[in-house]
């Protein structure tokens, strides 16, 4: 498997580490109830199908990116930086 | 009909022609008293002893392929009660003790063979942890041995103890750990439920949960709608889409699991090793072959396949521990889908759904758990009440706090 860093080009699976759903992406603000942090930290859709996760390219340029992929084929359709996302 | 030596050597004297499937296949019916979803190992053993301890035998397993056909015939065997935490020490103290009755409760020879796990150790702190395991394991009930070097090299001398990186300094004996044959534990149960009347139905997904005032009536499948007032969802790594059809949401990742086996060999490995530096483990299977494995490949998948960087991984971890493992050819590797839980611990619960039950989060340690989780799951859908070995498996236990993180790794699917 190979994912294509927006920043480093098509590079090695082994060099991205994997942290799971792009949740992480939507934290809960400062004040929300518990529930909604259980939610954030444990509950996910898990889809058999297109997924969108976030890996971190540890061994090239140390940016988060948010990979659209599917979890049946494991084919990747999307990469993008997640710094990128956050300064639109 | 009952299996016994006799009827062996009866049945070899005259043509094997009296065999019979060993169970029927039956159409479902338009209702039943209660549904299980899934016809994995523990699927099986929900229905088995629901039928058994509880008498509810007018009940179905529904099954979207073969029975068996999942992760409960696709693990690497190994049986163990070697856990630390309460909540997760007596219940697998309880499944061992149903495995070391399971052949004679089943009439099945589920070849359960006890030839001691060893869990080596590579640090002096890695020793105190696993002497403290071994402490709680004990306090258990349960058995362990403290191996210094000299008590591996006795028992593994052909381990490399002097590695440069990580050299061996010990091993957690547990004598009544070993390995079991995988399908037999399925068929084993299947044909003990189909005894008592359960029926066994093959392809028939299930597409829906039919729900009416917060309670369950029933489910929609591939072959009709069928009713039921307790309906019990089993189907380990596809439990988030079969859950998403009652409405819920759950803290389930699943992940790809390979596994590994070898061209059978002359008896090698009398034991089931794992290595504590880099996740390997083995055994040999009563084929010949040496069967071995390794972590998850680490991202969520459903491909029941896994890539090469864990492969590499893995053969990289056995030539370490055991370099006369490379004289060895590899013949099949696979891949299994894991229902990985945020603390690696189980869920056995109520839901919000009246009369819908739920099982799963087995990660890669359920096939030890099929007796004991079928005891428990039969015993939560009967009485409604948790089983009291299982009464920390509860499904809300991430909202309030009460995690079972038996590796202390956090809060993420992949890291158990
Ligand atoms: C490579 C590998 C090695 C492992 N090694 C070990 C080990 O050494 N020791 C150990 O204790 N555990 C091990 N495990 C884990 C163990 O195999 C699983 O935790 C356990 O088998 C899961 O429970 P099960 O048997 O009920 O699952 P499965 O056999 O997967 O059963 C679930 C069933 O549900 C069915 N299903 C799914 N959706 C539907 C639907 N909509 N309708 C109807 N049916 C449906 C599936 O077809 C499947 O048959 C390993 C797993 C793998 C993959
Ligand atoms: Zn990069």
């Amino acid at each position: 498997m190979r994912l294509k860093c927006p920043l480093c080009g098509e590079r090695d699976r082994r060099e991205f580490y994997y942290s799971g759903a792009a949740d992480y992406l939507s934290r809960p603000e400062a004040g929300a109830a518990p529930a909604a942090w259980d939610d954030y930290l444990h509950n996910r859709d898990n889809p058999a199908g297109v997924t969108r996760d976030l890996w971190y390219h540890e061994q090239g340029c140390a940016q988060w990116l948010v990979v659209t992929r599917n979890t049946v084929t494991h084919e990747i359709t999307a990469v993008e930086l997640v710094a990128g996302r956050a300064a639109e | 009909m009952r299996y016994s030596g006799l009827k062996v050597i009866t049945e070899g004297l005259f043509g094997n022609k009296g065999w019979k499937p060993a169970w029927r296949n039956p159409a479902p019916k338009p209702a039943y008293d209660a549904i299980v979803i899934g016809g994995g190992g523990h699927g099986l053993s929900t229905a088995y002893y629901l039928a058994k301890n509880h008498g509810l035998t007018n009940i179905a397993v529904l099954e979207k392929g073969y029975l068996g056909g999942g992760n409960v015939g696709r693990n690497t065997t190994i049986v163990r009660a070697n856990y630390f935490l309460p909540g997760n020490q007596e219940f697998y103290s309880h499944s061992l003790k149903l495995w070391e009755g399971l052949e004679s409760e089943l009439n099945y020879n589920v070849m359960h063979s006890q030839r001691g796990l060893i869990n080596l150790f590579h640090s002096d702190g890695q020793r105190d942890a696993f002497a403290r395991r071994g402490n709680a394991m004990i306090t258990q009930g349960d058995d362990a041995i403290l191996l210094d070097r000299d008590g591996v090299r006795e028992l593994l001398p052909w381990l490399d103890f002097e590695q440069t990186r990580f050299p061996i300094y010990g091993g957690l004996l547990h004598p009544r750990g070993g390995t079991a044959r995988h399908d037999a534990v399925a068929w084993g149960y299947a044909r003990g439920a189909d005894r008592r009347g359960v029926d066994l139905i093959q392809n028939c997904e299930v597409t829906g949960i039919d729900i009416e005032g917060g309670k369950v009536v029933g489910v929609q499948t591939t072959r009709g709608p069928i009713r039921a007032p307790k309906v019990g969802i089993v189907v380990a790594g596809r439990s988030s889409q079969v859950a998403a059809m009652a409405g819920m949401r759950l803290p389930i990742e699943s992940h790809v699991l390979q596994a590994f086996v070898t061209e059978g060999l002359k008896p090698v490995i009398n034991h089931v090793i794992s290595f504590g530096m880099g996740h390997f483990y083995i055994s040999q299977s009563d084929k010949g072959g040496l069967v071995f494995g390794g972590d998850l490949d680490f991202y969520a998948s459903y491909a029941a396949r896994g890539n090469l960087p864990m492969v590499e991984h893995v053969m990289e971890a056995g030539m370490t521990l055991m370099p006369m493992i490379g004289r060895a050819r590899v013949l099949r590797s696979w891949g299994g889908i894991m229902d990985m839980s945020p603390d690696g611990s189980p869920i056995i619960d109520k839901t919000h759904v009246e009369g819908l039950y739920l099982d799963c989060g087995w990660n890669y340690g359920g096939f030890k758990a099929v007796p004991a989780s079928g005891w428990c799951m039969a015993h939560l859908m009967a009485t409604d009440t948790p089983h009291e070995v299982a009464r920390r498996f509860r499904l809300d236990r991430f909202a309030t706090g009460h995690l079972l993180d038996e590796e202390g790794t956090g809060s993420q699917h992949n890291l158990h």
